[in-house]
């Protein structure tokens, strides 16, 4: 399932499209805590979380992660929101709890 | 090494908006030499997190990148209070993070360790009261 896959969905609000959304889905990654997703998210992974601030960006593009989900309405922050723009990071935003989309990920991805 | 590529960079103190754009430009850099993506991974997960630190918890300082054939070298050097126990520090979930820094998603602990374990050698140099001098190794 590559990106936009997931976007026509249309189960999350686009908050960002960025630039590389062919870019193929590997594995669903939760964690709210930054330098435990920039040493174990995997490179190419979907990314669930709760925090919408700039650092979330900065390690969404280190780590290469291939989207971001904000979970439980989280916002992404004025700032946050013209980092992703910049760097090109594909950000989607979900009233569903953390578990409960990343549930719906895994199960697309493995279905 | 007198064909080294040399970037150098300032980062400021408190700068968190700003945390990570070091490390984002180096990955850029990399990326454009045709450096092997795993590779520049591993540096922008080792740089961002020692920039983080400067940003956290030393007063900024600056970043030094050297680039040869043969490895990439990133020194780290802050104007900050130091590390008092530096072992302690490496501790996977040892932080001192601040209430306000812990908030915004830092403090888990785990930068020393990542920065460990994404290069082939890490060297910490600190004076209290001085700063800190980290150099770290990928080897390409
Ligand atoms: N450059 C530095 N100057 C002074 N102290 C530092 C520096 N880098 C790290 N430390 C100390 O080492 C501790 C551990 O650092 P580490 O990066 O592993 O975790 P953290 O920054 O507290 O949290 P995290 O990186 O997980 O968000 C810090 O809390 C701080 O006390
Ligand atoms: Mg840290």
């Amino acid at each position: 399932m590559t990106v936009k896959d997931l976007i026509d969905k249309n189960w999350y609000k686009v908050i960002n499209e960025g630039d590389e959304t062919e870019r193929e889905i590997g594995k669903v990654f939760c964690c709210d805590l930054l330098s435990i997703a920039m040493g174990k998210a995997p490179a190419d992974c979907a990314w669930v979380t709760v925090m919408g601030n700039i650092n979330t960006l900065a390690v969404a593009t280190l780590a290469d992660a291939a989207v971001v989900i904000l979970a439980e309405n989280a916002q992404l922050d004025a700032n946050a929101a013209s980092k992703a723009a910049q760097q090109g990071v594909t950000v989607l935003a979900t009233e569903m709890p953390i578990f409960d989309a990343a549930l719906q990920i895994y199960r697309a991805l493995n279905a | 090494m007198e064909d080294a590529i040399v970037l150098k960079y300032q980062v400021i103190d408190g700068e968190f908006q700003r945390a990570g754009e070091v490390s984002s430009d180096v990955k850029h850099k990399l990326k454009q030499m045709g450096v092997p993506a795993n590779i520049v991974r591993k540096v922008a997960i080792a740089m961002y997190e020692g920039e983080v630190n400067m940003v956290i918890h030393a007063n900024g300082g600056e970043i030094t990148v050297e680039i040869t054939p043969e490895q990439i070298k990133m020194i780290l050097a802050d104007v900050g209070p130091g590390i008092p126990d530096v072992e302690k520090a490496m501790t996977a979930g040892f932080s001192t993070a601040s209430d306000a820094t812990r908030n915004l998603g830092f403090g888990a602990g785990m930068g020393l360790p990542n920065m460990k374990k994404n290069t082939d050698s890490l060297d910490i140099e600190t004076l209290l009261g001085e700063g800190t001098t980290i150099t770290m190794i990928v080897k390409l």
